[in-house]
Formats: C-alpha cells, sequence, structure tokens
C-alpha cells in the first residue's frame, strides 16, 4: 500500500537539515502501523510525503503502486482521495456543525447531495456521535471533537488513514475510545498509520512498531512495544 | 464539474459574501459607480456622434457668386466644385429660383416681395455638400479663392467645435473608463484575497482530502462574479432612470436636439455593461487567486 524507497528528505534552509535520510518502508494493506520516536525525529515529515505535500529530495514513494515523484499536477487530488487524514489538533471548522464539517469532505469530492445526506449519519454513527449531528465543535468535548475528525477522514472510504498525534491532547480513557475505533476501522480493512508518543498505547495494542530517530529507522518490529525490549 | 458542485460552490460564495458584507457591498458600489461612468460616457459618445451626423447631414457651403459673372459662366463652375477633395455634390441655384424659395417662405403677397417688384437683389449661389463634416472648412476655404465667388458662409465654428468636442469626449471616456474599470477590479482581487484568507482553513481540508483545483476556485470565483454582475445591475438601473428621464426632458424643452432614443442600442449597452461586470468580477478573482491562493 505504502512503499519508500531509499528516501531521504533535507531542507534547504539556512543550515542543511537533514530531516529523513534512507528510509525503506513497506506498509501492506490492512496493517496497523506506530510510528514512534523524539520530537524532530521525521514522523511528522513522512507522514507529509505519504500526502505528498512535499516530494523527497531523493528516492521513491508508491501509494497503491503509483509513484507519487511521476505523477501530474492533476493526479494528486486523486491520490489523496485515497488517504484520510487525522490531526492531533483536529482542525474542523468553527463555524459549522458536526454534519456540516463531515459532509464538507464529502462535498469536496463532489459528491451528489442525497448521497452526502444518507452517507454522513451513517458515520457520525459508527464514531459514535449521532447524538451530536447538529453541535457547534465549541459544544464538543476533545474526544467528541476527535470523533468528528476520525469520521470526517473515514467519510470517503480511503484506503489509508494517517493520524498525526490522535491521542495527543486527550486523557487515557478518550484516548482508549479513539483508538478502539480507529482499530474497528483498520478491521474493515483500512490501512492505519499513526504517529504517536503514548507509550502505553502502544505497548498495549502490541502491533507493528516503526521507530525513528534522527530521521533513520532505527526498528520495526511487528507486534513491537513503544521502546525496545533488548 | 457536476450540477450538484456548482449548487455547492454558490452556496460557499454567497455564504462568505455576507460573512465579508462590507467589502462585498463597497466592491459592488465601485463597480457600479464605474460602469455607470461608462455607461454615460458611451451615451454621451454616441449621442454626440449622432448630433454630428444629423448636423452634417444639413450642413452645406453656400457659395455666393459675384454679379457680373454670366449663366454661362455660373453653369460651367459645377464642374470646378465638383473637383474639389471632399465635395460630393454641387447644385446650382439660381437667383430667380432664389427668389422663388424667398417669397414661399415669407408668402407671395408679403411686404417684402411687394417691396422688391421685379428687381432681384439675391445673387446666384451654389449648394455644396461634403462628404462628411471635416471636409467642410478646407472645402470653404478652396472655393474662397477661386474666380468668380464672392463670398462663402458655412456654419464657421460650430463644424469645428462639435468634431474637437467628440474626440474629447473619446478620450476622457477611454480615461474614466480605464482609471475607475482599474479601482474596480482591484477592489474586487481585495475582497476575494480577504476572502481567500478568511477561508483558508476550509482551503487546506479541501486539499487534503483530495478536491481538484477547480472545485477549490469555483466559489471565489463566483464571488468576483456576483459581485461584478450586482454592480452592473446597479449601473444599468441607475442609467436607465436617469437617461429616461433626461430624454423626456429634452425632447420636452429643447426638441430640436437629436437624442438616441432607439431601444436595440441603449438594450446592446446594457447587455454590454452586465458582460463588462462579470468579467471585471471574474478578472478580479484571477488575480488574486493567482498570487493568493497556492494550490
Amino acid at each position: 500500500m505504502i512503499q519508500m524507497f531509499s528516501v531521504s528528505m533535507t531542507y534547504n534552509a539556512e543550515v542543511r537539515v537533514t530531516a529523513l535520510s534512507d528510509i525503506n518502508l513497506h506498509i501492506r494493506r490492512g496493517e496497523f502501523v506506530f510510528i514512534v520516536g523524539p520530537s524532530g525525529a521525521g514522523k511528522s515529515t513522512l507522514t507529509r510525503l505519504i500526502i505528498r505535500e512535499e516530494l523527497p529530495t531523493k528516492g521513491q514513494i508508491m501509494i497503491g503502486g503509483k509513484s507519487l515523484l511521476r505523477m501530474r499536477a492533476r493526479e494528486i487530488p486523486y491520490v489523496r482521495r485515497k488517504i484520510g487524514f487525522i490531526f492531533q489538533d483536529s482542525r474542523l471548522l468553527m463555524d459549522r456543525t458536526v454534519y456540516e464539517n463531515v459532509a464538507f469532505a464529502m462535498e469536496a469530492l463532489e459528491m451528489p447531495r442525497n448521497h452526502v445526506k444518507s452517507r454522513v449519519p451513517a458515520v457520525l454513527e459508527m464514531v459514535g456521535l449521532k447524538d451530536k449531528i447538529n453541535s457547534y465543535p465549541h459544544q464538543l468535548s476533545g474526544g467528541q471533537q476527535q470523533r468528528v475528525c476520525i469520521a470526517r477522514a473515514v467519510v470517503n472510504d480511503p484506503l489509508i488513514i494517517i493520524a498525526d498525534e490522535p491521542t495527543g491532547n486527550l486523557d487515557p480513557d478518550t484516548s482508549w475510545e479513539i483508538m478502539s475505533i480507529l482499530s474497528a476501522i483498520n478491521k474493515r480493512g483500512t490501512t492505519i498509520v499513526t504517529v504517536t508518543h503514548d507509550r502505553e498505547m502502544v505497548d498495549r495494542l502490541k502491533r507493528r512498531v516503526i521507530a525513528l530517530e534522527n530521521g533513520r529507522i532505527v526498528r520495526d518490529e511487528e507486534r513491537g512495544g513503544y521502546q525496545s525490549e533488548t | 464539474m457536476r450540477l450538484s458542485s456548482m449548487g455547492y460552490a454558490l452556496r460557499d460564495a454567497l455564504r462568505s459574501m455576507w460573512r465579508n458584507k462590507f467589502m462585498s457591498m463597497a466592491s459592488m458600489a465601485t463597480v457600479a459607480i464605474s460602469l455607470t461612468i461608462l455607461g454615460f460616457a458611451w451615451l454621451l459618445v454616441v449621442n454626440t456622434q449622432y448630433l454630428t451626423t444629423v448636423m452634417e447631414a444639413e450642413l452645406e457651403i453656400n457659395v455666393y457668386l459675384k454679379d457680373e459673372i454670366t449663366r454661362d459662366q455660373a453653369v460651367q463652375m459645377k464642374s470646378a466644385f465638383a473637383q474639389i477633395p471632399g465635395v460630393a455634390e454641387a447644385v446650382f441655384v439660381p437667383k430667380e429660383e432664389g427668389l422663388k424659395s424667398l417669397e414661399e417662405r415669407f408668402g407671395g403677397e408679403s411686404e417684402l416681395v411687394r417691396v422688391l417688384g421685379d428687381s432681384n437683389p439675391l445673387p446666384d449661389v451654389y449648394r455644396l455638400k461634403t462628404v462628411d463634416a471635416e471636409h467642410v472648412p478646407p472645402a470653404a476655404a478652396a472655393v474662397l479663392g477661386m474666380p468668380g465667388v464672392d463670398d462663402v458662409r458655412y456654419g464657421k465654428g460650430l463644424v469645428e467645435k462639435l468634431l474637437s468636442l467628440t474626440q474629447w469626449l473619446h478620450m476622457f471616456g477611454v480615461i474614466a473608463i480605464l482609471a475607475v474599470g482599474l479601482a474596480a477590479v482591484f477592489l474586487i482581487a481585495t475582497t476575494i484575497r480577504i476572502t481567500v484568507f478568511a477561508r483558508r482553513r476550509e482551503v487546506a481540508i479541501m486539499k487534503l482530502v483530495g478536491a481538484t483545483d477547480w472545485y477549490i476556485r469555483w466559489p471565489f470565483f463566483l464571488e468576483g462574479m456576483i459581485i461584478g454582475l450586482v454592480g452592473a445591475l446597479c449601473a444599468v438601473l441607475c442609467i436607465f432612470v436617469v437617461y429616461s428621464q433626461l430624454v423626456k426632458n429634452i425632447t420636452m424643452t429643447v426638441n430640436f436636439l437629436p437624442v438616441i432614443t432607439d431601444s436595440s442600442v441603449i438594450t446592446s449597452l446594457y447587455q454590454t455593461l452586465l458582460l463588462m461586470g462579470a468579467s471585471l468580477g471574474a478578472l478580479g478573482s484571477a488575480i488574486s487567486l493567482h498570487r493568493f491562493l497556492k494550490i
């Protein structure tokens, strides 16, 4: 599903900053992957490369068998449709209701109105927010906002979900709720890549863990923990 | 683009216009003002042109021949007049005919005709018509230099004034239109820029979920075009009310002044203004989108 071959990324600021160097990675369809590592290890750069917000300085990236580097500009939106994104700070539109926030993502893909009308409530029910459909984001708790964000990410049925610290601002119980929703989505076959600092979560879920440090992959373990057991 | 997407775009355009209502109104007002000026300038130009053609059709050079010219000599001068550049037609009016038309004008039994008796004080006259008004002054000068010509009369001064007025109006019109049109485009561009800024979060999310570039651009384009169109509509309304009142007043008070009332001319002006409003709006949006909406 996601393949990276010798990917390097350097930012040419006043000083050359190497964010990623020589990354080789293969995430298969239906996997649930944690990406862990200290701040500045290159986790966010990795996610930005996957959604082609940036292009790598070196190497090749394939999403669903398509090269992101050889892609024409007008093809980019269609790759992004395969990917749902969840942020730490949920990034909801504050002047729109929960329904409108989720519908917005479908409208952006030019879905017909009646399709939007039937799909949005179904997705909101899945994340347990059916009764908040007409609330505004500021009327919701942090965990509820994050669930709206998940609904928005899955409403277009993406093949991959990238979650950048989805539980970063939440208490342990709420974090667990969010993670179980993501696990449920994963069980339906969606590939999930989660960037996280949440040690307990990673240790508890026992999924594939990719650890980054100074822009390199230092560990890639199936059913791993937050830290190396050795 | 799907029809339902057009609906989304229209809804978003109206939503952000409402959110920025003062800026939107200011832009509409600028478009309205600039197009009103444009409309009136254009009406002024076409009306003076109309006036010129009407007057040109009536404009002629009266050439008075000297008394000592014999009838034969006078008739022969016709070919000489016809050769002057710009002269379209030369009509000989012998003095008897001149007297006759005078009698007709004042009535055969009038005091004037009685006083004159059998004598005829009128000279032989040539009436020259030129191709257009511009040729009147040089043709008149050429005729005056010819032997046998006593005097030349035409609406001297009036023709020149009329011509320079039309030219001046043309120039004024073009400059005014350019200046105010530019202001309108600039203001629309600013409005759209503010809208783009206000909607940057939405744009970012749209990009992230994979909206096409055109889906993202459309609402902004529509917003600019709606602003332009509404402005143009105000201008058309203003021109319609003022011009029809003006025409009514002119025909009532100075009815010798010819004004254009042909509805097809006026309608095409309105259509042009509406089209220009939409184009100004689209242009303003395009400038802002190009500069501020990096997709």
